[in-house]
């Protein structure tokens, strides 16, 4: 049964002596920052709270409100429970996707304040700011996905593969909040408010996780957003951790484009999280490079 | 050979404003230059610059004999930076604040932590050192600042206006941490609008105005630059202000000015102590009663208002700075500047940008006699 993947630990400061530069300095850079955003989030436990607080609303919004007229095709009796697998997936995904926000409220926040600039100002690693917080996210991330697989599981939501491939599924998540944390990162950099962050790392996160696989299935959508919904990389994470709990549903067909990420979802969402990492995680640290608060 | 810091014409434009216009710096090591002016002036973008934060557009810089653009990250190992904000995590303790900072200078975590102790006891916030910095003051979120930048102790300090914002005793406080700091041998850059502060802590001045540097020498050298004593009466009735016009106007060697709603007349001197008894005889003769007698001598103040034409705090950006400084908006703040005689502002403007200073005949003294 899922206790979800506490892959990420808190980093434990590494004492090395006068590493300089290089992979090593980077990473340890990297975990000292990492570290001071998680002291400041267990000062901080509201921010917690508040990010558990609505996927759980989430959860129980779209079970109950939602869950008894979404029909899943060819669902035996009853679908709430057949919609109650069908949805997980794609809530858990929504949910580390908001990790994006935080990530960006906490680094606009430390422009504003003048962090950035002493940080730039020390001897550190380029990137171990940025990498700093959002591993601390990730942590954040794990967390939530806990509580929200405990809350799931209250409510009836059950897994059908074995403890490995659960875990794989949460791991694959929270690759892909990751992932979104350097979109995050990125936001935070370019706007002058904490406020904008929030808004500006929030908005777009809509249409991106609802024109997708994850609430409903996409053979309802029109035609074009069906194949803008199998090609959304959010999906594939759907599909893939969908896969990956046993609960996808043989009357609901694992493309209806033939779209290949569809077909492969495990290794698309490998790529497409790879993908993101790789081209914000570049832009986030340039715009770092020349960050002037 | 090059001082500690030093910059050859540094131009940084952000859109339409130029907002360094060609700055030559030259700081000798272990002394202190003080930058002077108003908001907006430059002087935290020239910061930005030698501390690596930004790229200028054209010039060049070293510090600590090191080319700050060629190799920013081994200039970040040289220099400490206390900007104009305190730039503390506010959710972390002092201890912990300081024990980052000083990882992050590579130190390894045993030693961040001793240093940590030591810095914290040595600006006197042991007592407040687990708690979180939010609960600090204004005054130990600032030490706290400075002694984050002196993790390493590093041979060349910035400093952002350092004391903006604070009240006089904490001023005070980390005016003497700043001596000591640099009785030390550290070599350090402070930008401030205080003149006090620079006239205090500064063996040389610079002043700065739209970019520019347009005045710089010792606090001696540029008061003596800004013209001579002069004599500021205060009289106890307004119909007394004509006969003490025209007592002063016969010891003067210049224009005074006259504040009506004072009743106080200032009017340039040379002659110093002996003539201002004069004058108080004199006045004393013709019946004028008076309630403040002094002999004043120029501030720093005085240098900044005469160079740039605006006060140093208010920095109004009305671009009128140049060769009107003398003929001035009006107003209280312009005062006595009227009639400072040869040494008159425009032929100080002159030399912006050039040597020091000529002359030095100024003394510190701020407060003539009583």
């Amino acid at each position: 049964m899922t206790t979800a993947s506490q892959q990420a630990q808190p980093p434990a400061p590494v004492h090395s002596p006068r590493q300089r530069g290089g992979i090593g300095g980077s990473v340890r850079d990297s975990l000292v920052v990492g570290k001071r955003n998680l002291i400041r989030m267990m000062r901080i436990p509201e921010v917690v709270i508040f990010g558990l607080i609505q996927p759980i609303m989430f959860v129980v919004l779209f079970t109950y409100v939602f869950g008894g007229s979404i029909l899943i095709p060819g669902a035996p009796s009853g679908n709430a429970q057949a919609y109650r697998e069908f949805l997980m997936a794609g809530i858990f995904a929504q949910t580390v996707t908001f990790a994006t926000a935080g990530a960006g409220a906490g680094i606009a926040d430390d422009m504003h304040k003048g962090l950035i600039d002493r940080f730039r100002s020390l001897p550190m690693s380029r990137g171990a700011v940025l990498t700093g917080r959002t591993l601390a996210d990730l942590v954040q991330t794990a967390l939530t996905l806990v509580v929200l697989a405990v809350v799931a599981l209250l409510i009836g939501w059950r897994t059908h593969e074995n403890l490995a491939k659960v875990l794989a599924g949460f791991a694959l998540l929270l690759l892909l909040g990751y992932a979104f944390s350097w979109i995050g990162a990125l936001i935070g950099l370019s706007v002058r408010t904490p406020e904008a962050a929030t808004s500006g790392g929030l908005i777009w996160l809509f249409p991106l996780t609802f024109i997708s696989n994850a609430f409903v299935p996409v053979n309802g959508m029109p035609a074009v957003l069906q194949h803008v919904a199998e090609w959304n990389p959010f999906s594939a994470t759907v599909a893939a951790a969908r896969e990956l709990f046993g609960n996808t549903n043989q009357h609901v067909p694992k493309s209806v484009t033939g779209a290949w990420p569809m077909e492969h979802p495990v290794v698309a969402s490998v790529i497409w999280s790879l993908l993101i990492i790789a081209v914000f995680r570049t832009l986030a640290v340039r715009k770092y490079r020349s960050a002037t608060a | 050979m090059p001082g500690a810091i030093y910059a050859e014409g540094l131009v940084k434009t952000f859109g339409e404003v130029r907002a360094l216009d060609g700055v030559d710096l030259d700081v000798p090591e272990g002394t202190v230059l003080g930058m002077l002016g108003p908001n907006g002036a430059g002087k935290t973008t020239a910061v930005r610059v030698l501390t690596t934060l930004l790229r200028p557009d054209r010039g060049r810089a070293e510090v600590a004999g090191i080319d700050v653009l060629a190799h920013p990250d081994r200039v970040r190992r040289a220099i400490g930076l206390s900007g104009q904000f305190a730039a503390v995590d506010e959710y972390l303790t002092g201890r912990e604040n300081l024990t980052m900072v000083g990882q992050l200078y590579q130190m390894s975590g045993r030693d961040a932590k001793r240093r940590a102790g030591e810095l914290l006891e040595r600006f006197n916030l042991s007592d407040a050192a687990d708690r979180t910095a939010k609960t600090y003051s204004g005054g130990m979120r600032r030490r706290l600042d400075l002694a984050a930048a002196l993790v390493v102790s590093p041979p060349v300090m910035f400093m952002d206006e350092p004391t903006t914002g604070l009240d006089p005793r904490n001023r005070q406080a980390l005016w003497e941490v700043i001596e000591e700091l640099v009785a030390g041998g550290t070599t350090l850059l402070l930008t401030t609008q205080y003149l006090e502060e620079a006239d205090r802590l500064a063996h040389d001045i610079c002043v700065v105005d739209h970019g520019k540097v347009i005045a710089r020498g010792t606090s001696d050298q540029l008061k003596a630059r800004t013209g001579g004593e002069r004599v500021e009466v205060v009289v106890h009735a307004a119909e007394h202000i004509p006969v003490a016009e025209a007592v002063l106007n016969g010891f003067g060697k210049g224009e005074g000015t006259i504040e009506p709603h004072t009743r106080k007349i200032t009017v340039p001197v040379a002659g110093g102590a002996k003539l201002l008894a004069e004058i108080i005889r004199e006045l004393d003769t013709r019946g004028v009663e008076i309630d403040d007698i002094g002999l004043r001598r120029p501030t720093l103040d005085d240098v900044f208002i005469s160079l740039t034409g605006h006060v140093a705090e208010a920095a109004d950006g009305s671009g009128e700075s140049g060769a009107d400084a003398d003929g001035g908006t009006g107003g209280r703040q312009k005062k006595g500047r009227k009639a400072t005689g040869p040494g008159e502002p425009a032929a100080v403007r002159e030399t912006a940008g050039g040597g020091t200073a000529d002359g030095d005949r100024g003394t510190a003294d701020k407060e003539g006699v009583k």
